[in-house]
């Protein structure tokens, strides 16, 4: 990767974070792009981060789909650029359709800030290439609508295409709907497109990049991100 | 022309409410343990100009399908009056 670019809409909350570990973990060229940008600015890579953007009014992500950056990110994204939408920037991504699906209001109807489990379902993609489908990682959620929902044929589809990233797990990798969160369909966390260039999950893995945080299991998204791709 | 939109967004009926659901659990609580299935959405008011009624009701159905509803999600009904 050359470059890549945080969008921060007003009301992201996890854009800094994200730029730390990409700038000073990972040791990457990084820019902010404000929404109301028109350019990219040259990133090859472009992540939607989490947050509340405008206040989650209507449905999350859904006011934020029309922001003026957006129409540049979908039409970089229909032309096979990379995009990684974590938390509300995976619900901005389903807003937009450039991921399947829809994130419901969690079925416990809480706020959700915990870590969970995890398992990569497949290495067939940019964020998952480097990560062993075995290996359990801990990675923090933070969400009130993280609840994945689609219909019957999509999901068939998504499965069929290799399209689910993640699933919920217990500590030994059992996915089960006891290790469930939030009521996601067949514990789903995330997912990408059928073009396997946009990545949407709800975990946030730049919260699990830092060794001073005791948790660095995200870091290997990362990684994947560097050592499968350089233009 | 001006005309008033009032449209009702609800929840798909196969998706869980949560919401609806917490409600009901109150009705009980209130001694209302007659009432069930509580579903609960948004209605939206809008104003909108229009040549007639029926380029206003393509208006609203596209701002209804295009963002006031996430068809995946939850489904939409309106009604369109001229003011």
């Amino acid at each position: 990767m050359n470059k890549f670019g945080v969008v921060v809409f007003p009301g992201s909350n996890c854009d800094q974070d994200m730029i730390y570990v990409l700038e000073t973990i990972m040791q990457q060229k990084v820019v902010k792009l404000w929404h109301k940008d028109h350019d990219l600015q040259g990133c090859d890579f472009i992540v939607l981060p989490g947050g509340f953007s405008y206040g989650d009014y209507l449905r999350s992500g859904a006011i934020a789909r029309f922001s003026p950056i957006m129409k540049e990110v979908v039409d970089f994204a229909n032309k096979g650029g990379y995009v990684m939408g974590v938390c509300n920037g995976f619900q901005i991504l389903a807003e937009a359709g450039l991921v399947p699906g829809a994130l419901l209001h969690n079925k416990n109807r809480k706020f959700i800030c915990n870590n969970v489990y995890l398992r990569s379902q497949t290495r067939d993609s940019l964020i998952t290439s480097q990560i062993d489908p075995s290996q359990v990682l801990k990675i923090p959620i933070a969400h009130g609508e993280g609840n994945y929902f689609t219909d019957a044929d999509t999901l068939k589809m998504l499965n069929d295409n290799d399209q689910v990233l993640f699933r919920y797990c217990d500590a030994e990798g059992n996915v089960t709907s006891e290790a469930n969160p939030n009521g996601s369909m067949e514990n789903i966390a995330g997912v990408c497109n059928k073009g396997r260039n946009v990545f949407g999950m709800m975990p946030h893995p730049e919260r699990a990049a830092d060794a001073e945080l005791s948790n660095t299991d995200g870091m290997i998204l990362f990684e994947s991100i560097l050592s499968t791709v350089s233009l | 022309m001006k005309f008033i939109a009032e449209i009702d967004v609800m929840p798909k009926k196969e998706i869980l409410d949560p919401q609806g659901k917490a409600v009901t659990g109150s009705m009980k609580s209130l001694g209302l343990g007659t009432i069930s299935q509580v579903r609960i959405g948004k209605h939206i008011t809008l104003e909108l100009e229009a040549a007639n009624e029926a380029e206003a009701r393509e208006q609203v159905d596209l701002a209804c399908s295009k963002l006031l509803a996430n068809l995946i999600m939850e489904s939409y009904e309106f009604e369109v009056k001229a003011v």
